[in-house]
């Protein structure tokens, strides 16, 4: 691994910074002769969670795999905005069929990889979280029960965000949308609505299943190399705020993920065949406050005259996945 | 030369494979043969038809025989429905599974021309027997046989073995055996025509 | 070798001689026989390598298709009506970024109201999504366009369809001369396809393309469908010096030499209306068939010589476009010399058998003149029975008013 040694250089975060570590153990990011799977000049918004997430995601796989990887994206906005026609972002072989079809496409590949003797060639499927949880989930639900080996990973940044921040079945309680404006005494989008594809994920006990965000993405790519060490079915859910839909700053886009896991919001946490195996413990809680503000698609929970009781809802859903997934070391269990 | 069969029956009775086993017993004595599906539902009890057609030339339309040399009448309640007879020429011949006689046939419902023949098989009886169950199709192919003279009993064992191979050597044989208790069944029978109800 | 077997089983054991690598189906009558006996074939390893997918449903039949196949792998699946139109985004799709794969749709109609049974509604419905569609008159013609459409299919670097009528030939126990497996290798060259997902060599598939070439990708697409039309018109003739019998081609042209009035259809009914052409001939009529083998690309040009100096052409079609008239019947209109009588007959729909008898009836109706060529004559309708429900829905229309008090 060609690395460029620099000085330490420590930010103010509560992680490790990576050149603290031995080499080793450093990211794939760090490494000079990472794949760069996804290079510059594609056309995400400044600031996008998913574009880093993706990045991450596959240059990890692409060193799990030693470059033995073929990737299958769903249409979205990774999907656009990195293959604007005649340019292509992607230095590893990618195929986009549709929207809702990724793990289905994926499950072909690996099946065609596996009846010409090449599956030493692995296959990574990428979606969004429109592409996974909504009109994906029929051809999800099938690869998972297959056990097809594929590792498929959402993008979650809770909305459909190509096609101008609609809500989808992964957007948040309270969060304002195109489609679901906090309108009259309207809160935004409702609660008891949405659902959970990682705890549906699990329910196939398929051999792995994990969640991550891209405030830690030294635990993203541990994922990604844990995943690809195993076959069979492989899901992995990663929190990427987007900043023009969420309404957060573009240079805020890894703190608002950070806040997300800190405030309980979103677990961080591995499953193997349906049992959760490990929980990445919540370092300095934070009220779900302090993430919601930094969102304009939660700004009127808290311009005059404000939402305590949907703030104080969104705080119980934090608080009880905190409880249930034992993440805060300083509670009683 | 060629025979057109239409077969009538209900579901689980075996009206399709009926056609299937005459089609491949003339297709192996080196005839041209088809069986044509049933065009109604398949649910157990539902009433059924199916086809089939022999040649000594090549066979190019795939309908359904409209105009049965023979219709075959697995289920004796289905006599009621004109659709039975539809097609059947002057001289055709109707082969029913039952015990009963011509006056029952007519009391049955059974209508037909002059010159046109009937012949039964008491096949379920049968089958009963032999099989424990009331399968008729095996018996009622047997007295196609008989009734035609245009298949070699052989190569009608041959077909029924081949179809009921899997199911064991002496279901094999007790099908086989049906068929050929049909056959001497209708080779004695004198065959009855035109009821007048 | 010549067996007596079913349409479907036949179909099977032909398309695991063609070696695909990769199988994805999802059941659907009358498909079913088809897609089980592969299954089978690749669990007892009959068909090996090959991995058989059972997909949750025919969307990730096909798209499991598309990912094969841009794999590199050779593909295959089967499907029919409410499958089909379920596959409908995927079609599209398959064709555009240029994968070649086989299916096999065993023809069945579209509900609502639900109907299991044949007619041609689900393949001509997507008539427009790319696919080369060949349709079979009979199940030896099945099991050779199977063999054909593979090769068809990975030359042009384009899916195709075969379409098959369902029951009608899918559950038809008839004589099928099923081709050997040496044969099929010595016909069948290995896939090489023109674009592959390869580490070695990455490509990137399925990228957006905006205005600035869309249109061009579109008739880059357009001129290669039309130029598949000599491919099938080659591939049938190889096919016939290889395994020396004919199958497939363009058109089938039955009787039509000095023929004044010929019927035009796809699919199964082509038997029946040869038999019938004879029975006619021999009463003096000058008539003669026109089958359609290949229906996309369509064969203008072939039509058109077809029926030259025909006075009358009537067109059985299987299916309806609703609000439009016909659709068989609109393509051939596009065909037929100027001056051409076009009598656009609907009949067989859901089922509804095409006997030889509705059909002689058919030509001697059109030839005394009773079925029109100005607009579509629902051939076998029962007229009363349509008629009544519409002096009912008639008596229980609600005036505009209100109806009074
Ligand atoms: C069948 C179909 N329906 C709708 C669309 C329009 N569409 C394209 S991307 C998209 C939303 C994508 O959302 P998501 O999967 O969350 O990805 P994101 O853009 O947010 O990363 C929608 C609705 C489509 N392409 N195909
Ligand atoms: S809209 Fe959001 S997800 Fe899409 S490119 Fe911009 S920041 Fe990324
Ligand atoms: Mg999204």
């Amino acid at each position: 691994m060609t690395t460029t040694p620099l000085r330490l250089y420590q930010v103010g975060t509560f992680a490790a910074g990576n050149r603290l570590l031995d080499p080793s153990e450093r990211t794939v990011q760090s490494s000079a002769d990472r794949a760069s799977s996804i290079t510059s000049g594609h056309r995400a918004c400044r600031g996008c969670g998913e574009a880093l997430a993706a990045r991450v995601v596959m240059d990890a796989a692409m060193r799990a795999t030693g470059g033995r990887l073929v990737t299958v994206n769903a249409t979205g906005c990774l999907e656009v905005f990195s293959t604007p026609f005649p340019e292509s972002a992607w230095q590893v072989p990618w195929l986009h069929s549709l929207f809702g079809n990724a793990a289905a496409v994926a499950s072909g590949v690996a099946a065609a990889m596996r009846a010409t003797g090449r599956d030493d060639v692995r296959v990574l499927a990428q979606a969004g979280d429109g592409g996974t949880v909504d009109i994906g989930l029929g051809c999800l639900s099938g690869m998972f029960e297959r056990n097809d080996d594929v590792l498929f990973v959402c993008y979650d940044n809770q909305g459909y965000m190509n096609t101008g921040v609609q809500r989808s079945g992964a957007t948040p309680a309270g969060a304002s949308t195109a489609n679901t404006r906090p309108v009259g005494s309207g809160i935004g989008n409702a609660f008891g609505t949405g659902k959970n594809l990682p705890r549906i994920a699990m329910a196939h006990e398929i051999p792995y299943v994990a969640t991550a965000t891209i405030a830690d993405l030294h635990d993203l790519e541990a994922k990604v190399t844990s995943a690809m060490s195993r076959r069979g079915a492989r899901y992995l859910h990663v929190l990427v705020p987007c900043p023009l839909g969420w309404g957060s700053d573009a240079s805020d886009t890894v703190r608002v993920a950070r806040l997300a896991t800190q405030s309980g919001l979103f677990p961080v946490f591995e499953a193997e065949h349906g049992t959760v195996t490990q929980v990445t413990p919540i370092r300095r809680r934070v009220p779900v406050e302090e993430y919601l503000r930094l969102q304009t698609r939660f700004r009127h929970l808290f311009t005059e005259p404000g939402r305590p009781d949907v703030v104080a809802a969104l705080q119980a859903q934090a608080d009880r996945d905190i409880a249930r997934y034992g993440l805060d070391p300083e509670e009683e269990s | 030369m060629k025979l057109d069969v239409r077969i009538h029956g209900r579901g689980g009775q075996g009206v399709v494979t009926a056609a299937e086993l005459l089609s491949v017993a003339a297709f192996d004595q080196g005839l041209h043969a088809q069986a044509l599906p049933s065009f109604g539902s398949e649910r157990t009890g539902a009433p059924v038809t199916a086809s089939c057609r022999i040649s000594d030339r090549p066979i190019r339309s795939h309908d359904p025989v409209s105009h049965p040399d023979l219709v075959m009448v697995q289920d004796l309640t289905l006599l009621r429905d004109p659709a039975v007879l539809a097609g059947l020429p002057d001289d055709g011949t109707v082969l029913v599974n039952t015990r009963r006689d011509l006056a029952d046939l007519a009391r049955g419902g059974l209508v037909m021309g002059p010159a046109q023949h009937w012949v039964t098989v008491p096949a379920n009886d049968l089958s009963r027997e032999l099989l424990g169950r009331p399968l008729p199709n095996t018996a009622l192919i047997g007295a196609v046989v008989g009734i035609t003279g245009l298949l070699e009993p052989e190569a009608v064992a041959g077909s029924i073995r081949r179809r009921f191979a899997g199911l064991g050597e002496h279901v094999a044989d007790a099908n086989v055996r049906l068929a050929e208790l049909a056959y001497d069944l209708v080779a004695t029978q004198t065959r009855g025509s035109g009821t007048h109800a | 070798m010549r067996r007596q077997l079913e349409g479907s089983l036949a179909v099977a054991d032909t398309v695991a001689r063609c070696r695909p690598r990769v199988v994805a189906a999802y059941p659907i009558s009358p498909q079913t026989h088809i897609v089980e006996a592969l299954s089978e074939l690749v669990a007892s390893g009959g068909l090996a390598p090959c991995e058989y997918l059972t997909v949750e449903s025919e969307f990730g039949a096909l798209s499991a298709c598309i990912g094969a196949s841009a794999a590199g792998a050779r593909t295959y699946t089967a499907t029919a009506s409410q499958g089909l139109l379920f596959m409908a985004e995927a079609l599209p799709n398959a064709s555009g970024l240029g994968l070649p794969m086989v299916m096999t749709v065993a023809n069945r109609a579209l509900g609502a109201p639900i109907n299991i049974w044949n007619d041609h509604s689900d393949a001509l419905s997507q008539r427009d999504a790319g696919w080369l569609m060949l349709f079979a008159s009979s199940n030896q013609e099945a099991v050779d366009l199977h063999v054909q459409a593979f090769a068809l299919s990975e030359r042009t670097s384009l899916p195709v369809m075969v379409c098959m009528d369902g029951f009608v030939l899918t559950h038809a126990v008839e004589e099928v001369d099923v081709p050997e497996q040496e044969q099929v290798d010595a016909f069948l060259p290995d896939f090489h396809p023109r674009q592959s997902l390869d580490p070695d060599h990455p490509v990137t598939i399925g990228a957006m393309v905006g205005p600035e070439a869309f249109t061009e990708v579109k008739y880059l697409m357009a001129h290669r469908q039309l130029r598949a039309l000599d491919e099938v018109s080659a591939v049938a003739q190889e096919f016939e010096s290889a395994f020396g019998r004919t199958s497939g081609g363009l058109l089938q042209p039955y009787r039509t030499d000095g023929a004044e009035l010929v019927v035009v259809a796809l699919g199964s009914v082509l038997g029946s209306l040869a038999d019938v052409v004879d029975e006619l001939r021999d009463e003096g009529l000058a008539v003669g068939a026109l089958g359609i083998c290949c229906y996309r690309p369509w064969p203008f040009d072939e039509v058109r010589d077809a029926l030259r100096g025909v006075t009358d052409v009537v067109v059985v079609n299987r299916a309806v476009a609703v609000g439009s008239g016909s659709i068989l019947g609109q393509d051939v209109r596009l065909s037929a010399p100027r001056g051409t009588a076009v009598h656009d007959v609907v009949l067989g729909l859901g089922g509804r058998p095409v006997t030889r008898d509705v059909l002689r009836r058919l030509v001697l109706d059109v030839v005394t003149g009773r079925v029109g060529s100005d607009s579509l004559t629902f051939f076998d309708l029962d007229h009363d029975r349509a008629a009544a429900e519409l002096a009912r829905e008639l008596a229980d229309t609600v005036p505009a008013n209100g109806g009074g008090s």
